[in-house]
């Protein structure tokens, strides 16, 4: 156990050496880039915004179901069966076929070809479930097909926050799919996520829609509320264009009313039937509708052909710009609410890094300090290990760009903690096997050997512990389990390959005199 | 040599005292949960005025209708810890807390940190804590099952409860936030503990193994003394450096080490008084260990 052959020494020096490099590379520039790598610092460091939204795919259920009711009722209608009593309760649609029916229009749902209902061969699943109640038919939406949808919608929705986070323009955010409901956004350096906030909180659907007062308008009308929530009109189902038809919205400045105004340009199809419907509908008043809510409903006075127009609506220079954003972003398919926010502004973040590093000094001058006291020569052997166990943890943290957080820099403290235990393990076995035994290289070869055992159990209960918290904790959390988790792998490397080289070369330098340690 | 084994008796007592205390408390007091495990908001907030302080905070919040609001000095005399339930979960509540405060305060103050958990996410959080901590013990009981006799995992799991429970009791004593990194707290203190557990019976079965005619009695006294000082030595600079973060890693560090610390006395301390006597209460010889090592062999 003593006995390192000179490659192994020059191994484990270079080793050494490099990770020592590695982790100075956090506080020097390097022009190469293989050791222009940093640790990524947490949020909770360096100061940023976390926030999680959920998707609410309630409506896009809804809105699925009530389209597949006119699918079935037209399906059926070509082959000759009427559908009767089409009803959705509770996501389920409910109808009525003949008996005689039955049988052909179920067969019709569980065909694998069938063009009603997708067939996912992967998952030997259709979109739609059906089943005979006796008293009618009821149709829902698998498993699978619900999981198709959430994960379609997140798919949408996600390419629309990124697209709205990057246009407020923050630095370097982090976008990430949770589940098959959520999205995660990181924000790192903005103190203030309140306008991203308002952004992502707005589905932005934005219709254009005649106002009527005919309440039998044969595509049914709705009663809607102005921005400012005082005033009512009643307008008209049919929606003239959509956000879909445009292809840019800008702020502007109208230079005749000195009012803030959104101008925009509408698709080739989008155009023509804005330049339809505004021919037809002079002296109308269009409403500009965005989530369910007017904007304004100017009257139509001329037919804009040009497929270019302006929304006004007392726009102040922000709510402009950040309408304009929205509309270029395009539409969320599914309202979105933020379930859970974190922001640590930045000089908390610098606060904490600071009480964390003087944390880390103290206690690691502590540690050494006691070391010393408690073994003298094998103190300063275990010093020197633990510091450069210090700098391989950096430095693997380093070459992974690990995210270090507030927890995490404790983790460290911590492993400076217990990293000792196994040298004390393999001091204090020497010294019993010292007692009855007078070759000291024997007697340490004994301690090495004999204190193995319990070195590796307690690191894996150690190590155990840091992989549950790392696979079940969240955020910072994870900091703490990835530093205590390397922690244990640089222990047990410092101990086994460098400490063990100082002690052997000690050791057998001094291996006539007594009272060794 | 310390006798450690004259006090089995009264420190096992003492251990069930302690133990059937802290289940008290945690059924009948509860844990004092923080916003990430029962939702709601908090906010830490640092002045720059001498105006601002615990009362004038609280008089402020407690107009705004936010439900039941808790105002806390945090740290030192500039800073503040506000939480809230939020019940209705409001979407711009910080907003208008701003300019609620703003209206009286002007812009002497400042929001450092923000943290909003609605419900859905902080009973997931505490399952998963709960999930994190049970899936610890378990895993703890499988690795320990393979590496000793059963007597021994017994031991060692029981003590392992003994701290969490214990730990978790003086936190529902003295009502100290429960929030995710007193569950990391816990999940190290299991592998601490564990740690600590696990080289005191290491030496204890080398010892069975050596010994014939020592009483499992005597045999856990040796066993523990020889490994005294290192039990003494790994908890002292895992202490020193415990302390070390509760006295200058700052405020948010402060209940993650406050657990630790307790986590690791109670470790160092159950390894000792129950793992050990867990043995000598099963009557583990050398007979235990003896037919165990025929089984591997054959």
């Amino acid at each position: 156990m003593l006995y390192f052959s000179k490659l192994r020494i020059l191994f484990v020096t270079i080793f050494s050496l490099l990770f020592i490099l590695i982790a100075s590379s956090n506080l020097f520039k390097f022009d190469d880039s293989f050791f222009d790598k940093k640790i990524n610092l947490g949020l909770d460091l360096q100061g940023g915004s976390y926030l999680l939204l959920e998707i609410d795919n309630e409506p896009v259920i809804e809105q699925k179901l009530q389209n597949l009711t006119t699918i079935i009722r037209n399906y059926f209608k070509e082959k000759n069966i009427k559908v009767n009593n089409i009803k959705i309760d509770n996501q389920i649609i409910f109808f009525n076929v003949a008996d005689l029916d039955k049988q052909a229009v179920i067969d019709v749902f569980q065909d694998e070809n069938s063009d009603l209902n997708p067939y996912y061969p992967r998952f030997k699943s259709h979109q739609l479930d059906i089943e005979d109640t006796g008293i009618n038919l009821k149709v829902s939406f698998s498993r699978q097909g619900v999981i198709n949808l959430k994960t379609s919608s997140q798919d949408q929705a996600i390419e629309i926050v990124r697209r709205r986070v990057d246009e407020v323009g923050t630095n370097e955010p982090n976008i990430l799919k949770r589940g098959n409901d959520r999205i995660l956004v990181e924000l790192p350096g903005l103190d203030d996520p309140q306008r991203i906030k308002s952004l992502l909180g707005k589905t932005a659907n934005l219709t254009f829609r005649f106002v009527t007062n005919d309440e039998s308008d044969r595509f049914g009308v709705d009663k809607l509320k102005f921005e400012d929530g005082l005033e009512e009109a009643t307008v008209s189902k049919r929606i003239i264009i959509s956000g879909e038809n445009l292809l840019d919205a800008q702020p502007k400045m109208d230079t005749q009313t000195n009012q803030t105004i959104v101008s925009f340009t509408l698709d080739r199809v989008g155009a023509k039937r804005f330049g339809k419907a505004t021919s037809t509908g002079i002296g109308k008043q269009l409403a500009i509708v965005l989530d369910g809510k007017i904007i304004s409903a100017p009257v139509v006075r001329d037919t804009i052909a040009s497929g270019s127009g302006q929304i006004s609506g007392g726009f102040t220079f922000q709510t402009a710009t950040d309408l304009a954003l929205l509309l270029r972003s395009g539409a969320l398919p599914a309202p979105l609410e933020i379930i859970e926010e974190r922001t640590v502004g930045p000089d908390l973040g610098q606060d904490s890094i600071n009480a964390g590093m003087i944390a880390l000094a103290i206690g690691f001058l502590l540690v050494i300090i006691f070391m010393f006291l408690k073994y003298k020569v094998f103190g300063l052997i275990t010093n020197v290990t633990l510091i450069i166990n210090l700098f391989l943890l950096l430095g693997i943290l380093t070459l992974f760009e690990a995210t270090l957080t507030l927890p995490g820099i404790a983790g460290i403290i911590l492993t400076v903690g217990m990293a000792v235990d196994a040298n004390v393990l393999i001091f204090e076995r020497i010294k019993e096997e010292l007692k009855g035994e007078s070759n000291n290289i024997l007697a340490f070869d004994g301690g090495y050997t004999k204190s193995r055992t319990a070195i590796i159990d307690a690191n894996i209960t150690t190590l155990l512990a840091a992989i549950i918290l790392f696979f079940m904790g969240s955020g910072p959390v994870k900091g703490f389990a990835v530093t205590l988790g390397v922690g244990i792998f640089t222990t047990l490397f410092s101990v086994y390959f460098i400490a063990r080289l100082f002690t052997s070369l000690y050791v057998i330098r001094n291996k006539n005199k007594e009272k060794l340690i | 040599m310390i006798a450690f084994n004259k006090y089995y008796n009264q420190f096992n007592i003492l251990s069930m005292l302690l133990i059937t205390a802290s289940l008290l408390l945690l059924i009948f007091k509860g844990l004092n949960y923080g916003i990430d495990f029962k939702g709601g908001t908090l906010i830490e907030l640092r002045s720059s005025d001498s105006k601002i302080n615990v009362s004038s905070l609280r008089d402020k919040f407690n107009q705004m209708d936010l439900g039941d609001v808790s105002v806390k000095k945090f740290g030192n005399d500039t800073d503040f810890l506000i939480k809230f339930e939020n019940k209705d979960n409001k979407k711009n509540i910080i907003e208008e807390i701003k300019k609620n405060l703003d209206s009286s305060f002007g812009s002497n103050y400042d929001f450092r940190r923000v943290e909003n958990v609605g419900p859905k996410v902080s009973a997931e959080l505490l399952k998963a804590g709960v999930i994190a901590i049970s899936l610890s013990l378990a895993v703890m009981l499988i690795y320990i099952w393979i590496r000793f006799e059963w007597q021994f995992s017994l031991g060692a799991i029981l003590a392992l409860f003994h701290d969490v429970i214990v730990t978790l009791g003086i936190f529902s004593l003295f009502s100290l936030e429960i929030n995710l990194s007193i569950i990391a707290a816990v999940l190290t203190i299991v592998g601490y503990s564990m740690n600590d557990t696990v080289v005191i019976f290491d030496r204890v079965r080398e010892n069975l193994r050596k010994y014939s005619d020592i009483k499992i009695f005597e045999l856990t006294n040796i066993s523990i003394n020889e490994t005294l000082s290192r039990t003494i030595i790994t908890s002292a600079t895992t202490l020193l450096a415990l302390l070390a973060i509760f006295f200058f890693g700052g405020e948010i560090l402060k209940g993650f080490s406050l657990a630790m610390i307790l986590g690791v006395v109670f470790g160092t301390y159950s390894s000792i008084y129950i793992a050990n006597t867990v043995l000598v209460r099963l009557r583990v010889s050398q007979k235990t260990v003896l037919r165990e090592d025929d089984n591997k062999t054959v």
